[in-house]
């Protein structure tokens, strides 16, 4: 047993208890296949630990803050005082939305409403779908995200209690986005929250998500998401992951996708808020054919740290992946990108293309951009970019000359930084809610 | 309207600084059209530069004065407020912002800067409807992103297109003929000389007298080696244009004596 890890070791300890106590609650579903993952899951936590920043993928990344925390562990349903008017703010105005409130990682389902009403479609928690759909989640549930090496999601695994889980029967397509309202609530205590969501789009079906978070209180908030994402032959998914958590909260976040022939995957990832912020965001391409598409925004002040961690792993011959990222960062902040692109030896035809462009706004503000290609296949097209620099000087003389001022020149120059990854959404409504949000936060 | 005294300055250089403007005087009144001419590194752009206070340049002694008030004190920001307007030699591209939404912002932020109401989109698009036909460029390309992607004739036009937009009391067109054709020439000057009124006023800089065939100056000033060494009507250009600026020494002699 001497590869345990022993960093961290008080947090450890104590989720190791906790994984007991879940299990006496557990009742009679002990027994169960999904259950056995669990196990093998905190098992592998056990010997992989937290990360640390000696791990090449956790180098620009300390998580050491997040640890001194006193968590707490919810597995119950909060008492929450929120109602459905409070929520409003956390809405996309003027759109219709298949809504699922999650507090604490627990389902809401008071806040929640279903718009959508089909045989051929479920959106609702993990919880229910285990009702109508245990064979589906049984079947997808763990099999893409690596709970065997990445200790994070194995710690997300072996408590995946409750989460969104879609699932969409064959050529069904949902003109109502779902809206998976994410709320830390660290009102009365620090909070660790571990999010599980599954999404399995059956062949030629089409949806668009929003998965978004906030967080409330005074206190800590600890979220370790893992979000799995299966795209069947020829089905389409947008998915808009979108961080608004205040200076108190930490993110891990985990995307794993899965795409099988002919199918199209876009996701756009924006991260407002937040004190540490950690992404990774992996799609494999299983079939032919498949297209992906990566769109990221980062835009930091104070002391944020944001790290977007993406891989687009091409096992499969003729398929396209696309990614820009961008990043504003201002004061003492700190971006890390890194994205990869895995080129593996049957992917002949690959077209994989990637760039990250940044602007310094401050002398104190920090990126790491590592672009990576990794190619064993020999017809392929390929490239990847960064570029960091501070806002163009001719640019804003220009404007100033014509009578904008200086911050309103700022904000037009970053707008139209950040624009072709707003572009990338494709819902009207978030797309304005979140030009929105950009240009406020760009007013110092 | 302008008043420059003795004006001296530098341009910002690693190693410190280079004289530029040498003790440059010049007055401009409301209905003049003034021609600044001279050979390359005169210091007609500087001159240009420092009117609208682009970064990179330091004023060591001398007033410009604008409407009686200390024209160096402002940001580039407030001088374009107060009604100065600068046509780019070299009109930068700037994507992602669109011509309209850049000028629908420039003439807002000049009016609340007035005190003013801003402008209505109705008004606006009038406008624009209205000052495209002054140098006859469809309202299509305003969708564009600034100047991306257009011609060099294009950008030129775009700037006198602004200037149209923003109906400024002092416009300086830095070399706004160089690289035109003739017919692309025309149009921009054309379109200067109808927004020529008794209360604005024109400096226009350029190297070559073709410009002048057109935009006809009031007063032509000879500037060489930071200085206006000579000054007089638009007959000056024309002698200009027959000595070359090879003759410039005589000029400069001449004006010394």
């Amino acid at each position: 047993m001497d590869k345990i890890s022993t960093e961290n070791i008080d947090l450890k300890i104590k989720l190791l208890e906790d994984f007991n106590n879940l299990e006496v609650n557990l009742n009679g579903e002990s027994k169960n296949n999904i259950h056995k993952i669990r196990q093998d899951a905190i098992a592998s936590f056990e010997e992989l630990g937290f990360p640390v920043k000696k791990m090449e993928e956790w180098k620009y990344t300390n998580l050491k803050p997040v640890f001194k925390h006193d968590f707490k562990t919810v597995f119950e349903p909060a008492k929450t005082q929120l109602k459905r008017k409070d929520l409003e703010k956390y809405l996309v105005e003027g759109l219709k939305v298949n809504l699922l409130v999650f507090i604490n990682g627990q389902f809401n389902e008071k806040l929640s409403s279903i718009v959508t009403r089909s045989e051929k479609i479920f959106i609702g928690s993990f919880s229910e779908g285990r009702i109508s759909f245990n064979d589906v989640i049984e079947k997808h549930f763990s099999k893409y995200a690596d709970y065997k090496n990445r200790s994070l999601t194995a710690l997300n695994t072996a408590f995946a209690k409750d989460g969104a889980f879609i699932y969409l029967k064959k050529g069904v397509q949902v003109s109502e986005p779902v809206h998976i309202l994410n709320i830390a609530d660290a009102s009365a205590d620090s909070v660790m929250i571990q999010p599980r969501n599954l999404i399995v789009a059956e062949e030629g079906s089409d949806i668009k998500i929003i998965e978004d978070y906030y967080s409330l209180g005074d206190n800590h908030s600890f979220t370790n998401a893992v979000t799995e994402i299966y795209c069947a032959p020829n089905a389409r998914l947008d998915r808009y992951k979108i961080q608004n958590d205040n200076d108190k909260a930490y993110h891990v976040g985990t995307t794993q996708v899965q795409q099988e022939q002919d199918s199209y995957f876009s996701d756009t990832t924006i991260s407002w808020g937040g004190a540490i912020t950690r992404n990774d965001l992996n799609a494999v391409f299983n079939g032919t054919n498949t297209e992906c598409h990566f769109y990221g925004l980062y835009l930091l002040n104070g002391k944020q740290h944001v790290d977007n961690h993406t891989l687009a792993d091409h096992k499969m011959p003729h398929c396209y992946s696309n990614e820009l990222y961008k990043g504003i960062i201002d004061d003492k902040a700190t971006g890390v990108f890194n994205g990869k692109i895995m080129v593996r030896e049957d992917a002949q035809k690959t077209n994989a293309y990637q760039s990250n462009g940044n602007i310094l706004l401050s002398e104190d503000a920090t990126i790491y951009s590592k672009p990576q290609l990794e190619i064993f296949a020999d017809d392929v097209k390929c490239s990847h970019g960064a570029t960091t620099g501070q806002l163009n000087k001719e640019e804003m003389f220009y404007l100033r000359a014509r009578g904008i001022g200086k911050d309103e020149a700022r904000i037009l120059l970053l707008n139209a930084f950040a624009g072709d990854v707003m572009d990338s959404v494709k819902i009207d409504e978030l797309r304005e809610k979140l030009r929105e949000e950009l240009s406020k936060k760009l007013i110092k | 309207m302008l008043e420059i005294k003795n004006l001296k300055a530098k341009v910002e250089t690693d190693e410190g600084g280079k004289d530029i403007l040498k003790g440059l005087n010049l007055e401009v009144k409301a209905g003049e059209v003034h021609a600044i001419m001279g050979p390359n590194g005169s210091g007609k752009s500087t001159l240009a530069s420092v009117i609208t206070g682009r970064e990179g340049y330091e004023v060591q002694s001398g007033e410009v004065l604008f409407e009686g008030n200390d024209l160096l004190e402002l940001s580039p920001e407030d001088r374009a407020r107060a009604g100065i307007f600068l046509a780019f030699q070299y009109p930068v591209e700037i994507p992602g912002v669109s011509n309209t939404n850049f000028l629908k912002t420039a003439i807002n932020e000049i009016r609340k800067s007035r005190g003013e109401e801003v402008m209505s989109s109705v008004d606006f698009l009038k406008m624009i409807k209205e000052k495209a036909k002054f140098v006859e460029i469809e309202p299509e390309m305003l969708s564009r992103y600034v100047n991306v992607g257009f011609s060099g004739g294009e950008k030129k036009r775009n700037e006198i297109f602004q200037l149209a937009m923003l109906n400024p009391k002092l416009s300086i067109l830095d070399e706004t003929d160089s690289g035109l054709d003739i017919d692309a020439l025309r149009i921009v000057a054309n379109g200067v000389n109808k927004l020529r009124t008794k209360d604005n006023a024109f400096i226009v800089i350029t190297h070559y007298q073709r410009l002048l065939n057109y935009i006809v100056p009031d007063y032509v000033h000879v500037m060489f080696q930071g200085k206006i060494v000579k000054s007089g009507g638009k007959e000056l250009a024309l002698h200009l244009e027959e000595f070359g600026y090879d003759k410039i020494d005589e000029i400069k002699e001449e004006a010394a004596v």
